[in-house]
């Protein structure tokens, strides 16, 4: 859950793009070219095809109970069975689908209002800027995670009609500030670029200038800090449904957890019940950060892997202490 | 100075938004605190009048315009009042809070305290010796292990330590039948005890975020001529990395410290929860299952004005340490 692109730095969309033109092929030499991207998107990949080819990969029903309960895995259960005898591989695969899917819509909403905020109040300034960096800031120092309980609980006993739709929601509401921020900060050293001042001077509307202009140029930003809400999203989502707060009668990763907890499954040794959950969740999420270090490190070619001089002067000089001993 | 007082503006009116959030949420919601607190004893037979004077004990009598209910609210805020809990009717939700706050803020501050000298001191270490295998594998470990659920490290820790190997006690906050609380050894060393494994647990979670904004900053400091030169001259090792390129180093953590610091309070709330502990976080967890809208209020008015409070701290701890800051803004 801690937030990524932690170097806070901003990353250029134009060094990631050169690197790409400059070896002669398209964006996907760039993701191929850096180990962690490659890593990090095959195992996001691999969830996702988990995810939406669930009934090919079980046939269990993940809300039916098949057979006695708490049963410890087995080749008919590979991750046993839970406490009211349901297939704990079968509402993996599809607990994915709806821990995917609220993270998802989450951070994409979460996106656009980062963009919205974050392009505007850098590109108008003065009392715009005043007003929207003002609001950006309240919510980046009001606690998320509580923030999302209180609005959760009260949403859920409200008999919400659909509470994933109002976990994404809630999500989405607590999760946009950091990105605004990271944007705008951007936006604030592009708005002075010449492209800028050029595309002001043919008479483009505002809205074109920020849309058409500056987002394109720092798209590999807006990538960064959607996977870095997608991070905290999935993982927000998880602990309020671990915490009762979701829809307790569909399978999903946050559910399993929630059962397990409640079924004291940790004190009676059924291990096989939130092992499996809690692994996904921190694997999809150590794949997505992956992705973001990838993005950090074309993006600031200092933290690559490549030596530095000054690396190369320090090791130097190891070793020749080593020799003189 | 200035730049002081326009902070303390700042966080003014972040509490300000606290304050508002917490009084509009609830009164967008369809039912009300009353109805959901006669539902909870399973009241019968309820006449107009007493429903109208159990709203207007909660503060949300339709009778009296909403600009007149928030002027009571924030007046009642002023005055300590955060009303009557409903989970544990009659208490004072102030009461029960006092009571749950030392608790997470000793838990927060000792695990921020640990996590961020541990987590500095090894991406000070491992920027140093780049290249080197420790550097290429603590930072993957640790991005996995910050990537794992708090409460989800906290249930594995209980059933390694507390229940296969039984080395630590597992639930609540010192032992409740054999110490009574107070300033005697027997009482603080429980008290240690039953705090390490949720220590453990936030540390665990935070201690990537500290490495690597300390490695990739060390990084960036380390190719600095004055580090070069600092070598040059043949100083010792110790001193290069210490005085001169970790001293410089170390600014964007404390920066990050006010960021981070919520996420801290938000993983200590869900490892609370698993562990019994006693702080806010339980308090919070109790107040959601219990439909207790006022604590659950309370709750997240403490949380903010304590994160709040904490932020505005680092900001000072911040201008005193970077002078730029002073010179540059006022």
């Amino acid at each position: 859950m801690q937030a990524t692109n932690l170097t806070g730095q901003p990353i250029e969309s134009s060094t990631v793009l050169y690197r790409a033109k400059g070896r002669g092929s398209s964006i996907l030499r760039v993701i191929t070219s850096n180990p962690k991207i490659s890593i990090g998107l095959g195992v996001v990949a691999l969830f996702v095809l988990v995810a939406l080819g669930a009934p090919l990969l079980t046939p269990y029903d993940p809300n039916a109970s098949v057979v006695r309960g708490s049963l410890p895995p087995s080749f008919a259960h590979i991750f046993g069975t839970t406490g009211l005898g349901q297939d704990m591989f079968a509402q993996i695969v599809y607990g994915a689908r709806v821990s995917l899917g609220i993270g998802f819509f989450a951070a994409i909403g979460s996106t656009v209002l980062q963009v919205f905020f974050g392009l505007t109040s850098a590109y108008f300034g003065g009392f715009v800027d005043d007003v929207l960096s003002l609001i950006i800031n309240v919510f980046l120092v009001l606690p998320g995670l509580p923030l999302a309980i209180v609005l959760a609980s009260l949403a859920s006993s409200a008999d919400a009609a659909n509470k994933n739709v109002v976990l994404a929601l809630v999500l989405l509401f607590t999760s946009w500030s950091y990105g605004a921020r990271v944007l705008r900060a951007q936006t604030l050293s592009l708005r002075e670029r010449e492209f800028v001042a050029a595309a002001r001077t043919t008479g483009e509307t505002p809205l074109r200038i920020i849309f058409a202009e500056i987002l394109p140029n720092e798209i590999a930003l807006v990538a960064s800090t959607f996977i870095g809400t997608f991070v905290y999203a999935v993982g927000a989502e998880v602990a309020l449904e671990f915490l009762g707060l979701g829809d307790t009668s569909k399978a999903s990763w946050g559910e399993i957890l929630f059962w397990a907890q409640n079924n004291t499954a940790l004190i009676t040794g059924k291990w096989w019940q939130f092992v499996p959950a809690g692994l996904c969740v921190a694997i999809l999420c150590a794949g997505l950060a992956f992705i973001n270090f990838g993005i950090d490190e074309l993006a600031n070619p200092r933290l690559r892997a490549e030596r530095p001089q000054h690396g190369r002067l320090l090791s130097g000089k190891k070793k020749d202490e080593k020799e003189n001993r | 100075m200035r730049y002081l007082l326009r902070r303390m503006g700042f966080y003014l009116v972040a509490l300000w938004a606290a304050v508002t959030f917490n009084f509009i949420i609830p009164r967008l919601m369809p039912g009300n605190p009353a109805l959901a607190y006669l539902a909870k004893i399973h009241a019968q037979n309820v006449t107009t009048a007493q429903y109208l004077a159990m709203q207007q004990e909660f503060g949300v009598d339709p009778n009296v315009p909403i600009w007149k209910q928030y002027f009571d609210y924030v007046n009642a805020l002023l005055h300590g009042q955060l009303g009557i809990s409903i989970s544990q009717f009659p208490s004072q939700v102030s009461t029960i809070l006092s009571q749950s706050l030392p608790w997470t803020i000793g838990l927060v501050g000792t695990a921020v305290f640990l996590s961020f000298l541990v987590g500095t001191l090894i991406g000070m270490l491992i920027a140093w010796r780049r290249g080197s295998w420790y550097d290429t594998a603590v930072p993957p470990i640790l991005t996995f292990l910050s990537a794992v659920p708090y409460f989800w490290m906290a249930l594995a820790l209980i059933y390694v330590f507390g229940v296969n190997l039984n080395w630590f006690p597992t639930d609540s906050g010192y032992d409740v039948f054999n110490v009574s609380p107070g300033w005697n050894t027997d009482f603080i060393g429980s008290v240690a005890q039953h705090a390490f494994l949720p220590v453990i647990t936030l540390v665990t979670g935070t201690l990537a975020g500290w490495v690597l904004t300390m490695r990739n900053s060390m990084i960036t400091t380390l190719s600095e001529d004055y580090v070069l030169m600092a070598q040059a001259k043949g100083l010792p090792e110790r001193r290069v990395m210490f005085n001169y390129a970790a001293r410089n180093a170390i600014l964007p953590s404390v920066t990050s410290f006010s960021i981070s610091l919520g996420l801290v309070v938000s993983g200590s709330l869900l490892t609370e929860i698993v562990f019994n502990y006693p702080g806010i976080g339980f308090a919070l967890y109790n107040a959601v299952q219990g439909d207790d809208y006022p604590l659950v209020e309370g709750c997240f008015l403490v949380i903010a004005l304590a994160v709040l409070s904490a932020n505005f701290l680092s900001e000072l701890v911040y201008t005193f340490l970077d002078p730029r800051v002073r010179q540059g803004r006022s």
